[in-house]
């Protein structure tokens, strides 16, 4: 696998987009109606035709796309960097200036859509020109380039410097404007497609992409896939497809404003945000295995099931109560399921005999309640034990505990008093001298924790 | 809508006479059918019911944190689930772990290969997991102890034919996610570097995956340079939704908290979010001057905005409701390739080919 930056198909594919959209711009740009106005602008002794500033093209972008100055500087930056735009003053630096330095359109020849890859003849003839122009002229990359060039094409040296001179002839019987911007235009090509090292470069894309596949298997799939989903559009009426529609949408809404207090970018946190104030409070009073949890931390068990089992505070609350009402059992098997089923695959025939023998066996110390045809199936499974195995029975104790012992906990005085005992923590006021920078402490790294911890299973053979 | 394929119809055999553009016509004969068909059933935007919702404020975002010790671009990054670690990973082979709340770098590793385009945290903390274009994804424990040579006890776990482009641990650190330029993604026995499960439908590179949040914890997504995000079913290996609306790569899925819808980014400079159970695409996020396209995307904890990092360098935050950017945010000095919210919502983190990372907040 290779790296290409030129490859006309890797490269392509990844710009298309982004070129084309960049030229839609552009054209709006030179609209004569509502694009920019261009005018004569000078430059030292010359005036150069169909120019604008800097400040035109941000003003311009600004009023069409209803964005910010510095969203515009952003944009109108791009568009120089990747040679729809250049300068005429310091041409080398392709930057946007948003003063009344000059700039004009490159020539559609010069897009950098049109003419890519960059020709290598092209590339000596130009650089050719300049030197023979005047000697010195050539940057040390360029140097380094052209010396380059010299070697590999050395077979058509002869046709590059006659083309080179003929070239330099023809552009001394034009008007000085002129040359002046063909000149602009062909350096602001080579410039972004033969930059400097070090600098912004348009063709720096990384690794291929599109690697073409087996076309006929894909498309045999994708055909079952289209048959299938035909026969599957609803036949029924359009309303209840729209209800459906309207339901989920509303079902997000729903969920944003659940979750709106609990979202520390949208309404903060308490006691401040770490990354903010340096201060790592907030996190110490929401560790893990905390004594006293915060209330938002408590209310949250209340929002689905899934959240109170996702955190190992409440999932220990939830098998308190649990064990209150004698079916404990039930969030025992669910652990071990999922231990099953994301565990080594080494370990899934001993885990499956441990989760019969302590669960389903008949007589068993922890025996769960399932109905009798999941029953059945299990067993039978058993005698193939294999990662899914539990799926079944595990399904069905969970929608079990979601249906029934759940709302039950959160009705419960355990719950209740939970939350009473939940603290609020103060908000920090921001800090008087906002320069005082706190000490920022290092915490213990997982990995230590865990090494630490003498129960520990090796898990990396 | 929702169906299984059963495996002998997923691998019918082709008719010798069913010439390849044939197939192709017809395929496109029924995507045009299946599309004027949904036409037909009147659909409600997520921002025409979002109307109502109160507006967002003014927002303001900023770097909080640097992490420069990156020599090259940075690729990817992932957080751990103590809030403030993180793992990074970049172009010349470097993968380092940060504490990025004190900026302190705790490990280092240097992989074999160039263009690491994928790394993650283990839940444990206690291994990091990366891979690009040595076609491998390789688990490193990670030690405490600074002499370790952490690349001495590497782990080779996954191998594809072409390069990784995204892994993910699973629900522990004994199962791994892959997605490769192969065009497929698989499943993995981190122990013994067995294959669990592949997932073929593709039709070229996958570039990204997500696990599902939600309980049965069986599915996840993936976005490919064949414009489509498809859903899969973990234990079959089939796919069992796909969604075809970009029109260019997908660069980047994540699911929406709930778990009930996902959102993409994509080299069309949209993203979109598409609810799975409706089954349909439900709001784009865009904008005439954003040109560039999304490279990474991920919600905020309570899904109401989107943070997109962008090819032009910046990160454009969205109100996943409304449809409308509420912010732009300007810093990297080249392409955002990676961008995540940390495990606590508290803040997200941006790589860029600037070779640096930023924890905004």
């Amino acid at each position: 696998m290779t790296i290409s930056t030129l490859t006309r198909g890797g490269a392509q594919r990844e710009q298309q987009h982004c070129l084309r959209k960049m030229e839609r711009v552009i054209i709006a740009m030179q609209d004569p109606d509502i694009g920019l106005k261009m005018r004569n602008q000078r430059l030292l002794i010359t005036v150069i035709p169909h120019a604008m500033t800097g400040n035109d093209i941000m003003e311009w972008l600004i009023q069409k796309y209803n964005i910010t100055d510095e969203e515009a500087g952003h944009l109108g930056g791009l568009l120089v960097q990747y040679g729809y735009i250049y300068p005429l003053k310091e041409p080398r630096s392709l930057i946007l200036r948003s003063d009344d330095s000059p700039y004009r359109f490159q020539t559609p020849y010069f897009w950098t859509s049109s003419r890519w890859p960059a020709s290598e003849l092209d590339y000596a003839i130009y650089l050719a020109k300049k030197n023979i122009r005047k000697q010195g002229e050539l940057v040390d990359y360029e140097k380094q380039n052209y010396n380059l060039l010299h070697k590999r094409i050395n077979h058509t040296w002869d046709f590059v410097v006659m083309q080179a001179r003929e070239q330099i002839r023809a552009s001394k019987q034009r008007r000085k404007a002129d040359r002046i911007v063909l000149e602009c235009q062909e350096q602001a090509y080579w410039l972004v497609n033969k930059p400097c090292p070090g600098a912004f470069d348009v063709f720096d894309l990384g690794p291929e992409r599109c690697n073409v596949l087996n076309s006929r298997v894909i498309l045999n799939s994708s055909l079952l896939f289209f048959l299938l989903r035909i026969s599957s559009v609803p036949n029924n009426s359009l309303s209840s497809h729209f209800l459906l529609s309207l339901s989920c949408v509303c079902s997000f809404m729903k969920f944003c404003d659940q979750y709106h207090q609990h979202d520390p970018i949208m309404s903060g946190c308490l006691p401040s945000n770490p990354w903010i104030s340096d201060d790592t409070t907030h996190w110490t009073i929401n560790t893990d295995l905390v004594g006293t949890p915060t209330r938002l931390r408590v209310e949250r068990w209340s929002f689905s099931f899934m959240e109170l089992l996702n955190d190992c505070l409440g999932r220990r609350e939830f098998m308190t109560y649990l064990e209150k009402e004698f079916s404990g059992e039930n969030l025992c098997f669910w652990e071990a399921c999922e231990d099953l089923r994301h565990g080594e695959s080494s370990k899934i025939i001993l885990k499956v005999e441990e989760v019969y023998k302590t669960f389903l066996s008949p007589g068993a110390a922890r025996w769960v309640n399932i109905d009798s045809k999941t029953m059945e199936r299990t067993l039978e499974g058993i005698k193939q034990p294999h990662r899914f195995v539990m799926d079944d029975a595990q399904m069905h104790i969970y929608f079990l505990m979601k249906k029934d012992s759940y709302p039950r906990y959160l009705k419960s005085d355990l719950y209740k008093n939970m939350l009473s005992k939940a603290i609020v923590p103060q908000e920090t006021k921001k800090s008087v001298f906002p320069f005082m920078r706190r000490q920022r402490h290092s915490s213990p790294s997982p990995a230590m924790v865990s090494q630490a911890t003498e129960d520990n299973e090796p898990k990396y053979l | 809508m929702r169906f299984s394929i059963s495996p002998e119809m997923a691998t019918q055999e082709v008719q010798p006479n069913e010439t390849l553009s044939n197939l192709k016509a017809e395929s496109d004969t029924l995507k045009t059918k299946l599309e004027d068909e949904r036409a037909k059933l009147h659909d409600v935007e997520l921002h025409q019911v979002a109307e109502k919702v109160d507006g967002l404020g003014q927002f303001i975002m900023k770097t909080r944190r640097t992490l420069k010790g990156h020599g090259n671009k940075v690729l990817c990054m992932d957080w751990c689930k103590d809030k403030r670690r993180i793992v990074s990973s970049s172009q010349d082979g470097k993968v380092i772990v940060w504490d990025a709340f004190t900026t302190n770098k705790e490990h280092a590793v240097t992989m074999p290969c160039t263009w690491v385009m994928a790394c993650a945290y283990a839940p444990s903390g206690c291994a990091v997991a990366c891979g690009g274009l040595d076609n491998k994804c390789s688990v490193y424990p990670l030690s405490l102890d600074k002499n370790e040579n952490l690349a001495a006890k590497k782990k080779s776990v996954a191998m594809h034919t072409n390069y990784l482009s995204a892994c993910s641990f699973t629900n522990s650190d004994m199962q791994i996610l892959t997605s490769s330029g192969d065009g497929t993604c698989a499943l993995w026995d981190v122990e013994s570097g067995q294959l669990l499960q592949s997932f073929h439908g593709h039709a070229a590179d996958v570039l990204c995956l997500d696990l599902a949040p939600s309980e049965t914890g069986n599915t996840f997504i993936s976005g490919g340079c064949d414009k489509k995000a498809n859903v899969w079913d973990m234990r079959s290996g089939q796919c069992i939704q796909s969604f075809e609306t970009h029109e260019s790569d997908i660069n980047s899925v994540r699911y929406y908290p709930s778990g009930d819808a996902f959102a993409s980014g994509s080299d069309d400079a949209t993203c979109r979010l598409y609810d799975l159970r409706a089954d349909r695409e439900v709001a784009i996020y865009s904008k005439e001057s954003i040109i560039f396209g999304a490279s990474s995307v991920d919600f905020s904890l309570s899904g109401r905005l989107l943070f997109g990092g962008y090819n032009d360098y910046t990160i454009n935050v969205w109100d996943v409701l409304k449809g409308t950017r509420v912010s732009i945010l300007f810093g990297h000095e080249n392409r955002v390739s990676a961008l995540r919210v940390s495990p606590d919502g508290t803040a997200f983190c941006s790589g860029s080919w600037d070779h640096t990372l930023r924890v905004w907040a």
